[in-house]
């Protein structure tokens, strides 16, 4: 039915024969999105290659193009001279390339010896030989300057030795190239010195190392050259050497600012603070302190895994919080539940829309009457005038487009849905809504829709916290910004002093370990 | 049009295939159609249609109670043991066995709900528990010697109509009434379709889930008071294997075992079609073991109905 999925032919070009791997000119469209445009690079035999961009610039299609998770639409894909024009996961593993991604491929209740032989186990007979997989473990790590016992369960290791096994397992299975997806995002300051240990190891070996991260003093301190990839688009190569951090910053977040956002009347009240946090920690975070007032967006800004979305949920109630302070409208709050949150005024519109903030078999009148329904009953039965007025009121307020009320929900275009989650919490009563990346997967014009609600939202008195992964969004939305990186607040801006530059130098900096 | 059109029919498919049955059924044997057997199906699905209200709750809600034919049996055991043996009034027996039955089935919700276990477990666990325990009070003999007038709720008529099959026809309707009236009913329907979403639009999963299958075990407790008083004596083995036909008439009626959708109007058609599958194999003398083939097959044409239509074979053109 559909042609072979990838054609492969050896090359002539002697030239480009120091190259382990290259990637040309490879495009990845979905629907509606360019993943990728046109991206060119290649690795040398036993280089550590960096790879860094923002949130979004398509490191992690990239890297899955090499591995089969992603079929590109156009473009080539030469290893060892061999051309692909895409892989697939046996491809990969044949011809040497090894992924160690942040989620590991291992099972828990396995030994590391026979994490390391999985899918492979030497055999005696028709039973698996243990002394010799343990053996053979025991040399694989040695080999890397391990130290595992190989009958260790690999759920009793710690994460940075469970990464050891995947890597060992990769070598062991003579990949020639490993990627690596922010290797050292889980891992304690020790571990990641015996993993940079590893990889240098590796290099003297000639294994070829793709190494993605945002921590960019790792990257000076591992690479020989950093690929710098942009909103999709490979901008520039450089050497590591010869580059300095501003350089890549300006290099990350170069781009001219052109999307235009809504006017907004100023609306501030300085002088009522709705939300405080005092040392705030919980959830992954720590110490975190701001203020936001009535009337303000506050911008979080911040790299994916920073704990934006962590911290959202303490505030709002569903992750506990372990020290520190909430304080709302003065009074100090303890929310042990969403509807604990939702009764005090609080309201998230979550960053999975499918998942977490509507709920797609069930009708947009429901979903909105859903927090207020104790509301709107009297001994438990609905009063489903009340509920039909409140739908339709929500409906015209909120322009949401639908031929009924009763229309479930995921019929809905996404901003549509995404209107219908915010009916609910206005007609909750909301205060403070928290917005987790409310545009994200959402086409222009309705982006534009979201930015006004935005507007009026505060205009008329509501106060809002905006996460944000976009940084024009981010910056076009708020009224201040507070940027975390791992945990930490690691600076604030206000709205004159905004820069692309300066946020992701705080974005990227990495605190304690 | 064409669509609403098609889910109209798929909706009440169920109904359809009631009927076709039903016909075939009068077709095969004419003493099927005569009003006295139709009376006596209806009072043979009575117990089954109670229960089955309570289990169509927990089933919207993605669980399972396995726990429901024990229930019956401790009802059974007990609300005989308070009238006989413990000289108890006929009300108060009943209303003690009724609040024992909805303590068993807070138990397992607290099972399911606060201790988090899987409900096919925590049910489990508890259906072992309370057969014994019947067993053990009832010394394995079965107790009778009731009042006269016990026998009214599962033998006595109303004019024509049976007092089960009125009984049962207010429990459909409470369930009905609850499903789309009240607010926790929508909560049903919320926490089966998506928990974490429902938890993060201020739904309190753990006290809906606790509250469902007190309700499981409430209705299942009424269920065997119909049964001991149609019976007139307390079998230690009265409810064994009772709720895999609640469960069949549940998923029968099209509530979708993964949670979520599912009507009371449609749990009567199961009710009905596996009581005239039984009254009719009955009336055919079909053995027992053949009525458990048949009864078997029919929960696998249903689960694998839903199952089909969950993973989109039956939705694509």
């Amino acid at each position: 039915m559909v042609a072979a999925p990838y054609f492969e032919k050896t090359r002539v070009l002697k030239m480009n024969e120091e190259y382990v791997l290259e990637l040309q000119h490879i495009t990845k469209i979905y629907p509606g999105v360019v993943a990728l445009k046109d991206v060119s690079l290649e690795v040398k035999k036993g280089e550590i290659l960096a790879l860094i961009g923002e949130n979004g610039a398509g490191k992690s299609t990239l890297i899955k193009t090499c591995s089969g998770a992603v079929i590109p639409t156009s473009g080539k894909i030469v290893v060892n001279g061999k051309e692909f024009s895409s892989m697939t996961p046996q491809l990969a593993a044949e011809n040497g390339i090894a992924i160690i991604y942040q989620e590991f491929n291992n099972v828990k209740g396995l030994s590391a010896a026979e994490n390391l032989f999985l899918g492979n186990p030497i055999k005696k007979g028709f039973v698996i030989d243990k002394k010799a997989m343990e053996k053979e473990a025991e040399k694989a790590f040695a080999q890397l300057n391990i130290k595992i016992n190989p009958k260790t369960l690999v759920g009793d290791l710690t994460v940075g030795y469970q990464q050891m096994v995947e890597i060992a397992k990769a070598i062991k299975q003579d990949a020639k190239v490993l990627i690596m997806d922010e290797p050292s995002a889980p891992l304690t300051s020790a571990e990641v010195e015996s993993l940079f240990k590893i990889c240098e190891l590796l290099k003297a070996k000639g294994v070829s190392i793709i190494y993605i991260s945002h921590r960019l003093e790792e990257i000076f301190r591992l690479s020989d050259r950093i690929v710098v990839l942009r909103d999709g688009q490979y901008i520039k190569t450089l050497t590591t050497k010869e580059s300095h951090v501003d350089e890549l910053i300006h290099l990350m977040v170069g781009r001219d600012l052109t999307e235009s956002y809504p006017e907004r009347k100023k609306c501030i009240k300085e002088d009522e603070v709705v939300l405080e946090l005092d040392n705030l920690s919980g959830n992954g975070n720590h110490d975190i302190s701001l203020k936001l007032r009535k009337g303000e967006v506050l911008g979080l800004g911040g790299l994916v895994g920073a704990g934006r979305t962590e911290l959202a949920q303490v505030i709002f109630g569903s992750a506990e919080k372990t020290g520190g302070k909430i304080i709302f409208n003065g009074k100090e709050i303890h929310p042990r539940s969403p509807r604990e949150a939702i009764d005090l005024g609080i309201a998230l519109v979550p960053e999975d829309r499918k998942r977490h903030g509507a709920l797609l078999d069930i009708s947009i009148k429901n979903n909105i009457s859903m927090p207020i329904y104790k509301r709107i009953s009297k001994a438990s039965v609905i009063n489903s005038k009340t509920e039909v007025d409140t739908a339709n009121k929500y409906k015209k307020e909120l322009l949401i487009k639908t031929p009924s009320i009763n229309q479930d929900v995921k019929n809905l275009s996404g901003g549509n849905q995404q209107k219908v989650i915010l009916a609910k919490w206005l007609a909750a009563n909301s205060e403070l809504i928290i917005f987790d990346e409310p545009t994200r997967g959402i086409d222009v014009g309705a982006k534009f829709e979201i930015y006004k609600l935005i507007n009026a939202l505060v205009e008329s008195g509501k106060t809002i916290l905006l996460i944000s992964s976009e940084m024009e969004e981010l910056m076009g939305m708020s009224d201040r910004i507070i940027v975390l990186a791992e945990g930490h607040m690691t600076g604030e801006l206000k709205k004159d002093s905004f820069d692309q530059k300066a946020i992701m130098r705080m974005a990227s900096a990495v605190v304690g370990g | 049009m064409k669509n609403t059109i098609v889910s109209q029919v798929k909706d009440k498919a169920i109904w359809i295939v009631f009927i076709i049955l039903f016909i075939a059924f009068a077709f095969a044997n004419k003493r099927f159609v005569s009003p006295s057997n139709l009376f006596t199906i209806a009072r043979q699905v009575s117990m089954y249609g109670i229960a089955a209200v309570g289990m169509t709750f927990v089933i919207l809600i993605g669980g399972i109670d396995l726990a429901a034919g024990s229930i019956i049996t401790v009802v059974n055991v007990v609300c005989a043991y308070l009238m006989v043996e413990m000289q108890f009034s006929m009300v108060a027996a009943v209303l003690t066995s009724l609040i024992l039955a909805a303590a068993i089935g807070a138990l397992n919700g607290f099972l399911v709900a606060k201790i988090a276990m899987p409900a096919i477990i925590a049910t489990f666990a508890t259906q072992i528990i309370f057969e014994g325990a019947a067993y053990l009070l009832s010394g394995g003999t079965p107790v009778y010697g009731f009042d006269e007038r016990f026998k009214i709720i599962g033998q006595g008529y109303v004019g024509p109509v049976p007092v089960p099959v009125i009984i049962m026809a207010l429990c459909f309707a409470l369930g009905a009434f609850i499903l789309n009236k009240t607010y926790f009913g929508r909560y049903f329907y919320a926490v089966g379709g998506n928990e974490e979403a429902s938890k993060l639009s201020g739904i309190r999963v753990k006290g809906i889930k606790f509250l469902i299958y007190t309700l499981s075990g409430l209705f299942a407790g009424l269920a065997g008071i119909v049964m001991l008083s149609r019976t007139n004596s307390a079998q230690p083995t009265a409810g064994k294997g009772f709720e895999f036909d609640v469960i069949t008439c549940v998923v029968l009626g099209g509530v979708s075992v993964s949670g979520g959708f599912g009507k009371i109007s449609n749990v009567i058609a199961g009710v009905l079609i596996i009581g005239i599958l039984t009254n009719g194999m009955v009336l055919m003398n079909v053995s027992s073991y053949t009525q458990m083939v048949v009864k078997g097959l029919v929960l696998i044409f249903a689960v694998g109905f839903d199952s089909l239509q969950n993973s989109g074979v039956l939705t694509k053109a």
